[in-house]
């Protein structure tokens, strides 16, 4: 079997591109974990800058609505001394009919050096990614900031990394993922992160009706209750329910769905007494978190964000380095 | 015949020799670069008997080599215990060569805020500058080959030694 060559790496085995957390090695993740930990320390000085993105010009894609992800990818890279160029293209050309790789193209004349780019349709990175390599402009950087249900990587990062803030060693832990896994390009993230960082068990815990096929194959124990599901864990990561779901008869309505999967202080009881509670936000409380688990002391939510900037430093000086 | 290197341990007190008569044990604060000079400052904040605690900073975010490198995989925290604003600093390495790593240096604590002054002090200045920078405080000078890298590492009882490789 010949293998195909990854196209988040060079021919050096850098990373290249960030498209999936799926294909990269244990040691890439940890790598890039390591990576982050010195970029939390520049927050704290006068001057939250450092050169390493001096001169260069990254580009901010966001072909769906995303204020929060944006905005950290847009503060990471200032706090690298890039040029951070914002397009909302929902509300630009793409209406105008122009297709994904003439707008990419268009910017590259514009003397890009990185794209970050959220998509609505899973894969619209790779395909960004595959055609600067066919037209030899592998210099510029993509980073995925979301696409479609596929994937979220640097979201599944940034998770791991306050999981080792507060945990510090993957193979001992339980982690459960909750929520609308179906629809969730951060939990398909999250379970290749922990799995590929060695968690022994990885659950989801989710109705039935939101749970793709096959998610066992994933690596996954499947739990369709958080009685069961929670009992003796580590790490409870929520998802977001998408209020658009309810339309869609997946739910009877959310204060059922409260009711059976929202996390309550009572159910979080049945996990660790030292378990920690994250979410990628943006919340939707009293829907999948109730107030008081949200703002208690095991939530490590907040912090999640403030490491995603650090993450995303150290993702965009690793490929613009490599 | 091999290079002869130079004690690392002695040098260490040469150089403490030569501070003590010039530093201010009340006002001065010393900051190591990863990795031979954080070993370094430790001993001569311990020899001088300074009351600031040393700070230790890696200097891979301000590399002028990033373009050509990319980031080095192993980069530590760098971490200020004291006001940079107004200080006396003294940064502190194990070997001097081409004068780049300090300019990242002082570029980063500049970061920080506005140092009163700056002094260098080195084990070993090994020639090659390419920046007009200098040495406040050196114990030993060499001249060196491009080719051979000089390198101060700490062995298991944490005596500090000097070694010479081929690039």
């Amino acid at each position: 079997m010949i293998a195909l060559p990854n196209p988040q790496l060079n021919r050096h085995g850098e990373l290249t591109h960030l498209l999936s957390i799926e294909g990269l090695s244990r040691e890439m993740l940890l790598r890039i974990l390591d990576t982050a930990a010195p970029f939390t320390e520049v927050a704290e000085r006068e001057v939250k800058k450092v050169p390493l993105l001096r001169g260069k010009s990254v580009f901010n894609l966001f072909f769906e609505n995303s204020t929060r992800t944006r905005t950290t990818f847009e503060i990471a890279a200032k706090r690298l001394s890039a040029d951070v160029i914002n397009l909302n293209i929902n509300t630009s050309s793409a209406n105008k009919g122009e297709s994904l790789l003439d707008t990419t193209d268009n910017l590259a004349a514009m003397q890009a050096d990185m794209f970050v780019v959220r998509h609505a349709s899973s894969g619209a990175p790779h395909l960004i990614a595959q055609h600067l390599a066919a037209t030899g402009q592998d210099h510029i950087h993509v980073i995925n900031a979301g696409d479609g249900r596929h994937a979220h990587p640097t979201q599944g990062l940034l998770d791991m990394y306050t999981i080792r803030h507060y945990k510090r060693d993957f193979t001992q832990l339980t982690v459960a993922i909750v929520g609308d896994v179906l629809h969730s390009r951060v939990a398909r993230s999250q379970i290749h992160a922990l799995t590929t960082l060695g968690v022994p068990e990885v659950r989801v815990i989710a109705p039935k009706t939101l749970l793709p096929g096959g998610i066992e194959r994933m690596g996954v124990r499947v739990f369709n209750s958080m009685h069961d599901g929670l009992r003796g864990v580590d790490v409870v990561m929520m998802l977001r329910l998408q209020n658009e779901r309810m339309q869609g008869a997946l739910l009877p309505s959310a204060q059922e769905y409260f009711k059976s999967y929202g996390l309550t202080q009572d159910k979080l009881a049945l996990a660790k007494p030292d378990a920690i509670v994250m979410h990628p936000g943006p919340m939707n409380r009293g829907v999948e978190i109730e107030s008081a688990v949200a703002d208690g002391n095991q939530a490590v939510i907040l912090p999640q964000v403030t490491f995603g900037i650090a993450v995303r430093m150290a993702v965009m000086a690793m490929l613009a380095g490599a | 015949m091999p290079t002869q290197l130079p004690d690392a341990g002695q040098l260490c007190s040469e150089l403490a020799a030569q501070m003590r008569l010039r530093v201010d044990v009340a006002s001065t604060a010393l900051v190591g670069i990863h990795t031979g000079g954080v070993w370094v400052a430790e001993r001569l904040h311990a020899l001088l008997g300074l009351q600031t605690a040393p700070g230790t900073i890696d200097v891979s975010f301000y590399r002028d080599d990033y373009g050509q490198r990319g980031l080095h995989a192993n980069t530590r925290t760098s971490h200020i215990p004291f006001e940079i604003e107004g200080a006396h600093i003294i940064i502190v390495d194990d070997v001097l060569y081409t004068g780049r790593t300090i300019r990242a240096a002082m570029n980063e604590l500049f970061d920080y805020g506005r140092p009163a002054k700056i002094e260098l002090a080195v084990l070993v200045d090994r020639g090659g500058r390419e920046l007009p920078i200098a040495a406040d405080f050196c114990a030993h000078s060499m001249s060196l080959p491009a080719s051979q890298m000089l390198e101060l590492e700490r062995v298991a009882d944490g005596a500090l030694t000097f070694r010479l490789t081929e690039k």
